[in-house]
């Protein structure tokens, strides 16, 4: 096996095993209770955790200070990096920062428009974006350089990730696109929320031709609706989203009482169909402020245990 | 060209509302074409600030003129005893001009009636957009005429991100997606393939970034 970083995820991925990681979104205070609790809860029942970069442009405590709490309980962290609010030192630095204590995996993001957060009058940096991120990481990684040129003592090991989002339009240059991000350096790829099973199974079978499968491990996002409410807001309000109207009157026909189970089962449903397809090497649980119902879906999905690592 | 909003009258008034003798100058090029700054602009607003003198029972006296550009010396020839009888200069240019006279007339404070908003094109009468940032390197060439620095929110150079909706941006169900028009033009063009082609990391010392920028053209020196 030939394994370029100390990452437990690349580890598993490399084995053959399908892959689960989930998400923790960071308090919006200093309590490091709230990120522990999160990561006791999920880490016996997936192989790492993503912490999110002020999601939805939102100010909360920071990825990196949640990556280490989580590192140091012995979880697996996936920082989550967003070129929204820091220019080519600042992303360069925090890589470097990140690596001190070894947190091994890092997803390259542009991130939301701060317009949708607590702080829409700010400025945003965009002074990479995530492909360029993708290009610098790797660059840091592999070369053992900053950008300038200049050698870094102990380059920083991660496996690098990109996101995908399927479904957004155009949908032609969906494929290309990762291509593209696979040629920036991508190695593993978190998608989007899967909803729209017929758009997802037509874009992976884009992304067979090319043999893009081959280059990248492939997470396919899932998410369980809490309530009919959530999924009519998710595709009416969450930019990049395809919630068909199948799922929305799946919700709709039931009790509201049994809305979260209904959720709970189309989301295995999703990951049953999904593990048929092929060039999908895991699963990226995505339970918005539903965490405690990750152990659950991992089990029910057949999932579990996870491989040793 | 360059496009401007003007201010808020209340804004203006404050500015001006403790002078005697106030200059209100009109600047016929770009931010006439917006009507927002021309001499005509500058008359109206002079009669603004004149009602709102009188409201304020204020003895503000409001001389109004207009050149063709406030941004080269010598537009300022016709103008130059009307400046020097003044207490204060209201400039209805852009941020050029206002910066121009506060060089050129060091000891008179002028204030600016507009805020200047972007460069950008009259797509239609009355409807103006923003087109460049001038970040001083220009990437049109690989991205089919259309400028993501300045037409993409998050100014991507490998866009689009995630959330383009119907071809608007996520932000702004108005806006195009800048890179949804560049993928549209790139396979008008038949060009679609550049798609994939990585744009490196860019160059921003050209731009804003590389701090205040100057151009010299050596032939034109005197």
């Amino acid at each position: 096996m030939n394994l370029k970083t100390e990452s437990k995820l690349e580890k598993i991925l490399a084995a053959g095993h399908l892959a689960v990681t989930s998400e923790c979104g960071p308090p919006r205070g200093s309590d490091p209770e709230v990120i522990i609790k999160k990561g006791d809860l999920l880490k016996d029942y997936v192989d790492a955790i993503n912490v999110t970069d002020n999601q939805t442009s939102v100010t909360r405590l920071c990825s990196m200070a949640a990556c280490i709490h989580l590192k140091l309980m012995g979880v697996e962290p996936v920082l989550q990096m967003v070129t929204r609010d820091r220019n080519r030192i600042a992303l360069q630095s925090d890589i470097l920062g990140a690596a001190s204590f070894d947190i091994n995996n890092i997803l390259c993001l542009s991130g939301d428009h701060q317009v949708f957060g607590d702080c829409p009058e700010g400025q945003n940096v965009f002074d990479l974006d995530s492909m360029q991120l993708l290009q610098t990481v790797r660059h840091m990684r592999d070369n053992g350089k900053f950008l300038s040129g200049d050698e870094i003592k102990r380059p920083p090991g991660m496996f690098v990730g990109a996101a995908a989002n399927p479904f957004a339009e155009p949908f032609k240059i969906r494929v290309p696109r990762l291509a593209k991000k696979i040629a920036a350096g991508a190695e593993f790829i978190q998608t989007q929320c899967i909803f729209n099973l017929k758009k997802f199974e037509e874009w992976m079978s884009g992304v067979r031709e090319r043999g893009l499968h081959e280059k990248v491990y492939i997470l396919a996002g899932v998410t369980p609706m809490k309530s009919l409410g959530m999924a009519r807001y998710m595709k009416k309000n969450v930019p990049g989203m395809d919630v068909p109207d199948e799922i929305i009157n799946r919700l709709a026909g039931v009790p509201k009482e049994k809305q979260a189970d209904e959720g709970i089962n189309i989301c295995l449903e999703t990951i049953a169909r999904l593990k048929e397809v092929k060039g999908v090497s895991g699963f990226h649980i995505m339970a918005i402020e539903w965490e405690e119902k990750v152990p659950e879906i991992v089990e029910r999905a057949g999932l579990y245990p996870r491989p040793d690592k | 060209m360059i496009v401007g909003e003007q201010k808020p009258l209340e804004e203006i008034w404050g500015t001006v509302s403790g002078h005697r003798k106030v200059l209100v100058l009109g600047c016929n090029s770009c931010v006439a074409v917006c009507h927002q700054g021309g001499t005509k602009q500058a008359e109206i607003l002079t009669s603004l600030l004149r009602m709102q003198a009188t409201q304020h029972d204020t003895d503000i006296q409001f001389v109004v003129n207009g050149i063709e550009r406030q941004c080269e010396h010598e537009f300022f020839t016709p103008v130059t005893d009307a400046v020097k009888g003044s207490d204060a200069l209201l400039s209805l240019a852009c941020g050029v001009g206002v910066q121009f006279m506060a060089e050129k007339f060091h000891i008179t404070p002028v204030y600016p009636a507009l805020n200047t908003t972007f460069l950008g094109a009259v797509e239609r009468p009355g409807y103006f957009t923003e087109k460049c940032q001038a970040c001083g390197n220009c990437v049109l060439a690989t991205t089919g005429g259309i400028c993501p620095v300045a037409r993409c929110a998050k100014r991507l150079l490998n866009g689009p991100c995630g959330g383009v909706n119907n071809g608007k941006c996520e932000i702004n169900k108005e806006l195009d997606c800048a890179w949804h028009l560049i993928v549209e033009r790139l396979e008008a063009l038949g060009r679609l393939d550049d798609y994939e082609k990585l744009f490196p990391l860019k160059n921003w010392a050209k731009d804003r970034a590389g701090g205040p920028r100057k151009f010299i053209v050596e032939e034109l020196l005197p």
